[in-house]
């Protein structure tokens, strides 16, 4: 996926799990979960949202590959 | 007659104000059934009655800060004859009148239709007070909402329900109710008041978690993305489980004597962003197993951070269990939540040299800590609910 489809399809996502969370001032090499201080839970629903726009089937041995932007963009079709 | 009193939701609380009646005077309603939405410090909460009755008449004004103990409502008993009033069968649906405000009846919370079919649109939207409200201050185009209502009007619960598709352009505000500063003053009032009166004792073992997150790995592998459990899931039915063998922890210290729980309302403490913290239960997680604790934490944590608590989540809690998390410190050493006389904690999951068998491994482990009431209990019992713990998580096939 583009790097910038990702980052509006993760800002989609996020408005429900973080509303407050700015996006914007995360880098695309920058672990999202520390830069925006999401907890698991946040995370996996984050995991979950991907899923269910994407398809993609993401194992939870894969998890580490979506902590950045450039690493979801990479990692999803 | 009895009167519905306004409930304390936690030692935090002093006051709240009545939003919005999700009943109407004349109103069947029974035992657990949702009543009453109040503003409070940790933001919008969903009250239920205990008792089977018919809701007399409102006597708490909208909108006024009252304190805790203020008579919200008369209630007239199941058992009683009221004279004058003939009280409706209790199984007849509560007929609200038409176009009247707050028409969000009794049936409308104990029964919704499991798929509520989406309006035809064209024509006025038939809500609660307070569901428009929600719309609006999320951007969500009522019309769009299904509606589960009393003739599928449209309640608060429906819009807290809607997705974001039906957002109608304007952003979304953050969690409805919640002042951060007044937050703080009330965690500070409360945990002033536990460390004045409770003689808190702390106790700290370390858990090798290799096991339990082997297990979990290998549980997740056959799982879809949204019914894999997380590690605190593990640590919640871990320490339930603990908790209901060990009576002594599980209840209150209310008047001077304490009171042992029947079941065990595991609190899980929160933390909300933009600041604050707030606990509420998983009640009787003792016999909910890990899908259905997964699926509790997950709503739990949704309906903290969206609104939409309960307030027997609030003021049910018999102990609770505060976990930092992947990313947080190594340990934390929590105050007690009066009138509990326990709490547990759980540092954030780290890999550390560990012995087995005279060797040392690099495994995860976690720190878990107690902080007890000398009041009720002492370091050996507390030990023995520690090892309790620990125990069950080397065993995660049994959980």
């Amino acid at each position: 996926m583009h790097i910038d489809a990702t980052r509006e399809l993760v800002a989609r996502l996020l408005a429900d799990i973080a509303p407050e969370a700015e996006l914007t001032a995360v880098g695309d090499d920058e672990d999202v979960r520390s830069a925006l201080d999401l907890d698991s839970m946040d995370f996996l629903n984050l995991v979950v949202g991907l899923h269910e726009a994407t398809g993609a089937d993401i194992p939870e041995t894969d998890y580490p590959r979506l902590f950045t932007l450039i690493g979801m963009a990479d990692y999803l079709p | 007659m009895s009167e519905f009193l306004l409930p304390s939701l936690g030692a935090d609380m002093e006051s709240a104000r009545v939003v919005e009646w999700l009943v109407d005077e004349g109103d069947v309603v029974k035992s657990g059934d949702l009543v009453v939405v109040l503003e409070t410090d940790k933001g919008a909460i969903d009250v239920e009655i205990f008792e089977d009755g018919v809701i007399e008449r409102y006597v708490a004004p909208l909108d006024v800060e009252l304190p805790v103990g203020t008579v919200l409502a008369i209630v007239r008993g199941a058992d009683a004859t009221g004279a004058g009033v003939a009280a409706p069968p209790p199984t007849a649906p509560a007929v609200p009148a038409a176009g009247e405000p707050g028409v969000t009846a009794t049936a409308a919370v104990t029964a919704p239709p499991a798929v509520p079919a989406p309006r035809a649109t064209g024509g006025p939207v038939r809500a609660s007070p307070l569901a428009r409200r929600l719309a609006r201050e999320h951007g969500i185009d009522l019309g769009t909402v299904a509606g589960s209502g009393p003739d599928g009007a449209v309640v608060a619960r429906d819009v807290r329900r809607a997705g974001p598709e039906h957002a109608a352009g304007q952003p979304r505000t953050p969690r409805r109710g919640f002042d951060a500063a007044a937050m703080r003053r009330a965690i500070g009032a409360a945990m002033t008041r536990a460390k004045r009166d409770i003689p808190h004792y702390y106790l700290s073992t370390q858990v090798c978690l290799a096991p339990a997150l082997a297990w979990l790995a290998h549980a997740n592998a056959e799982r879809s993305v949204n019914e894999r459990l997380l590690p605190a899931v593990l640590l919640l039915r871990a320490s339930a489980l603990a908790l209901a063998g060990h009576p002594g922890f599980n209840g209150h210290f209310v008047d001077d004597h304490y009171v042992p729980a029947d079941a065990v309302n595991l609190g899980w403490a929160i933390a909300l962003r933009g600041g604050g913290l707030v606990a509420p239960a998983i009640l009787d997680a003792e016999t909910q197993d890990l899908d259905a604790l997964m699926a509790a934490l997950r709503d739990l944590v949704r309906r903290a951070r969206g609104g939409g608590l309960r307030a027997s989540e609030l003021n049910r809690a018999t102990a609770t269990v505060t976990s930092l998390g992947e990313r947080g410190a190594e340990a934390v050493w929590p105050v007690i939540h009066p009138p509990q006389v326990v709490m547990l904690g759980f540092g954030s999951i780290v890999t550390r040299p560990w012995v087995v068998d005279d060797r040392i491994s690099a495994l995860s482990v976690v720190t878990l800590t107690l902080a007890g009431d000398h009041r009720v209990s002492d370091g050996h019992a507390g030990s023995l609910l520690l090892e309790d713990i620990a125990a069950r998580l080397q065993a995660p096939e049994t959980l």
